[in-house]
């Protein structure tokens, strides 16, 4: 058997979920999908650049169906790869690599995912109703 | 030949792995209060029509932010795209090809943005 055509571990088909490589690969997914949010950014300010008229066709798909749940996607994406992140940083120093830590970090970062997400909207939706 | 062991001893790393470690740790910490500004300048201008926003984009202080987190986020991503299409895709070709249309894609959409805030900023737009 050539090396290439070895199995490589973990073997994801018979391996049990666990949040701390859940919370992993959804940091990527994460940073995937806000890396396409960064060219609606571009895209937005290109538009407010431009005119009224193209500002007002950015401003009419944000506001459809489809744009607020790409917003809220980017929203719930955005705190996630950012409490996550933090935690990254928190393990570079050397800090919170023990077993227990990691676990009692995920949840954190996950509450602190929702908690932050619902804030958002909840004040994103009384400041555009007033 | 010698299997594929005996090809990689001896040969190192390219040297330039903590330069990239770092470019990603610091332009990550200047996201964390960059992102949160933002969506919180994004909350207040929800629902605001064309002439609020450049008003906005026309401070200082708005337009500066912008450009930073236009800066951080772009090179944040190139960085982060780089090690998703290196982990994901073998063939040598498709991965060298991908990682430059992610670079060059990243630098153009941040000198886009920028241009857009600076325009708006320094009065040259309609």
């Amino acid at each position: 058997m050539r090396s290439a055509d070895r199995p490589l571990s973990p073997h994801l088909q018979i391996y049990r979920w666990q949040l701390t490589s859940v919370l992993s690969i959804l940091h990527r997914a994460a940073g995937v999908a806000l890396s396409a949010g960064a060219i609606l950014l571009v895209w937005w300010l290109v538009a407010a650049a431009s005119g009224p008229d193209a500002y007002d066709g950015v401003a009419e798909f944000l506001g459809s169906w489809l744009g607020l749940l790409l917003l809220f996607g980017w929203t719930l994406s955005l705190f996630y790869h950012l409490c996550n992140g933090i935690r990254h940083l928190v393990w570079d120093t050397g800090h919170g690599l023990e077993l227990r830590s990691t676990y009692i970090g995920g949840w954190l970062v996950v509450g602190a995912t929702g908690v932050l997400t619902l804030i958002a909207w909840i004040a994103g939706i009384s400041s555009w109703a007033s | 030949m010698g299997s594929p062991l005996g090809r990689a001893v001896g040969l190192g790393s390219a040297k330039e792995g903590v330069e990239y470690w770092w470019l990603q740790r610091i332009t990550a910490v200047a996201l964390v209060p960059l992102s949160l500004w933002f969506v919180i300048a994004i909350i207040r201008l929800a629902g605001a029509d064309f002439d609020s926003v450049r008003d906005w984009i026309g401070n200082p202080l708005p337009a500066i932010l912008l450009v930073l987190l236009l800066i951080a986020t772009f090179y944040h991503v190139s960085l982060g795209l780089q090690v998703v299409i290196e982990d994901y895709i073998h063939a040598e070709l498709t991965k060298i090809g991908l990682v430059i249309i992610v670079r060059l894609a990243c630098f153009a959409l941040a000198v886009a943005g920028i241009f857009a805030v600076l325009s708006m900023a320094v009065g040259m737009s309609n």
